[in-house]
């Protein structure tokens, strides 16, 4: 079964809207596309477009958050934090204000929009933000939530979700923990630590594996800051190799925040499913993912080749 | 009274807990507190010689930091803080106080002589000014000094952070007032003028921006750097209430921060026309000054003519 991410995080804004008066929500006219306009439509006095000025609707977000409110503020991915850097740090990050950056279309499954639209390098640059909480959910059910516990938590968070309908890979009465990654499947062999929509195609990497007997473990590490050592370092003892995957840039993404904690804490043999050096082009999303090696298969050949190298 | 670590988090966590009774704090502070002191005019002109003063002798200490786009702006913060202002120096986060937001946040020194003078902190802590494990960071910094609205320094942001600040304030209908001082050079930043769109948008009438009007900006004057010019017609085409007032005149700026409280609809932007520098000879209109302290003889001379 597959859900959208963003109509998750429209809906969610509507129920927290009805539950707290100081939400406030700004969009930078992408509310349709963002799905903030199911609030504005609810709610249209606690609700700002701030057109398409990215840089000043971020000054005005930590300005309500500076005056008690908690502001969501989204536009797509690849122009927050990317257009608006500066302000989110010395504005929100800096003073460490109440400020929910969400973003919609993450990644290149953007698809057809091409380079300018694709967001390959947001979690590098939120990650190096102080203070900052970073989340990339794996499904609108984590979504909902991911969302609620920003609300509920003071300081600056990042969301980011997919424009695509995103596979769900979380029971119903599945509970978000900020910080801890969730183990989908447990596994000896090796271990893919994954997010967003690389989580399903990790999934399916494991079961392809389980075939041949490899044992595979799956950990959705949907909170990428703070991330969780533990987990990180268990799987590295435990299984002896890690592979990630995320549909961003290799450096400065999830691969480079686990190899940190593997590097200091277990040193293991890691590979990495990510985008090389370069810019993605238009195409379909199912296509790209296939064009910049994002895919299950990708997942399971690198497992392989790793395994390998492990057992050297 | 430190603001700074846990107590800081906590503090911003809840800002607008305490004194939440609009009716009993304004009654409180009309009663007990000398918000607005009743300064003569004679005395608000002494006052900024002291601000002046104190500028000088903190950068001067400090070795380095912004003494011409500080005292530039002496008269207009002087004028705020001891006449148009609404707030509480015991109690820094009251809900319902008037928000000065120093955009320009290189202007540090200014602020900080300004909150000190009005008891926000020990005037003796001026003197701590860019040293390690003081209050008083280089540029402004709301986690670390009672009564700084806003981290500043990186200039453009002030103006989108004010538009927050005044929604915030109509959205909880309260009626405090948002200022942001703005510098003339840092208009060049394109996000100034997505503030100022967006400010007549939502016709924030309790919104003024004050352009620190000095003509200078780092490599020179603004009109060789980027002209600015016609500034005033800028801010009119926006939607904003413009005034243009002596930026060193105490009563012109009284009377237009007076007036723009009866503007409705539309911010009101306050052009004001000042002298980088001003009060000290040889910093009046001396680049060398926009970005550094006076040295040991200077600072005599300086304040030889503050006396």
């Amino acid at each position: 079964m597959e859900q959208s991410t963003r109509e998750a995080y429209g809906n969610t804004l509507i129920e927290l809207g009805r539950q707290n008066p100081d939400i406030v929500v700004l969009d930078a006219d992408l509310s349709k596309s963002t799905q903030t306009n199911l609030f504005a439509g609810e709610f249209p006095e606690r609700f700002f477009d701030c057109g398409i000025a990215e840089q000043n609707m971020i000054g005005i977000a930590a300005g309500l958050a500076a005056s008690g409110k908690t502001v969501f503020a989204s536009t797509f991915a690849v122009f927050a934090p990317g257009r608006c850097f500066d302000q989110i740090r010395m504005s929100v990050a800096q003073p460490g204000l109440n400020v929910k950056i969400v973003t919609t279309h993450g990644g290149i499954t953007v698809g057809e929009d091409g380079t300018s639209h694709h967001a390959i390098e947001d979690l590098a640059l939120i990650c190096s933000l102080p203070g900052f909480t970073v989340i990339v959910p794996a499904d609108a059910i984590e979504t909902t939530q991911a969302i609620k516990v920003a609300a509920q938590t003071y300081g600056p968070f990042y969301i980011r979700l997919s424009r695509p309908k995103t596979r769900v890979v979380h029971a119903p009465g599945y509970k978000f923990t900020p910080g801890k990654a969730v183990t989908l499947r447990e596994g000896k062999d090796i271990t893919v630590i994954a997010i967003g929509i690389m989580v399903s195609a990790a999934l399916d990497a494991a079961l392809s594996l389980a075939r041949d007997g490899i044992d595979c473990r799956v950990l959705s590490m949907s909170t990428i800051k703070p991330i969780d050592r533990d987990a990180i370092i268990k799987a590295a003892t435990e299984t002896g190799a890690i592979v990630t995957a995320e549909e961003h840039l290799r450096r400065g993404g999830l691969g480079s925040a686990v190899a940190q904690v593997v590097a200091e804490q277990s040193p293991v043999p890691m590979s990495f499913i990510a985008i090389s050096d370069v810019y993605a082009k238009s195409g379909k999303a199912q296509e790209l993912l296939q064009r910049y090696r994002l895919t299950a298969g990708d997942i399971e050949s690198t497992a392989r080749s790793l395994i390998l190298k492990k057992q050297k | 009274m430190s603001l700074s670590g846990q107590g800081a988090k906590k503090e911003q966590a809840n800002p607008e807990a305490s004194a939440d009774n609009k009716a009993e704090a304004v009654t409180f502070m009309q009663e007990k507190l000398p918000y607005n002191p009743s300064l003569s005019f004679e005395e608000m002109a002494a006052m900024a010689k002291r601000l002046r003063r104190h500028i000088v002798t903190m950068t001067g200490k400090a070795g380095s930091g912004h003494p011409g786009g500080s005292l530039s702006a002496v008269e207009i913060v002087t004028a705020l803080f001891f006449k148009i202002l609404r707030h509480d120096p015991i109690n820094p986060r009251w809900p319902e106080r008037d928000r000065f937001i120093l955009s320009k946040g290189h202007a540090a020194p200014l602020l900080y002589a300004v909150l000190a003078e009005r008891g926000y902190f020990p005037l003796e802590e001026l003197e701590t000014l860019r040293k390690l494990n003081s209050r008083l960071q280089g540029h402004a910094d709301m986690t670390a000094t009672p009564g700084v609205e806003m981290s500043s320094g990186s200039l453009g942001q002030g103006l989108s952070f004010s538009i927050g600040v005044a929604l915030a304030g109509r959205l909880d209908k309260r009626d405090y007032r948002a200022y942001a001082l703005l510098g003339d050079g840092e208009c060049d930043e394109g996000q100034v003028w997505e503030a100022a769109m967006a400010s007549a948008h939502y016709k924030l009438d309790n919104l003024v921006a004050i352009v620190d009007h000095n003509d200078q900006q780092i490599d020179g004057w603004n009109c060789d750097v980027m002209n600015l010019e016609p500034l005033p017609d800028k801010w009119k085409a926006f939607g904003w209430h413009t005034i243009e007032v002596d930026g060193h005149d105490l009563l012109q700026l009284i009377a237009a921060f007076e007036k723009a409280k009866q503007v409705k609809v539309k911010p009101t932007a306050i052009i004001a026309h000042t002298i980088k520098g001003k009060g000290v000879s040889f910093m009046e209109r001396n680049l060398d000054f926009h970005g550094k302290a006076p040295n040991a003889a200077e600072i005599e001379k300086a304040l030889e003519e503050l006396k």
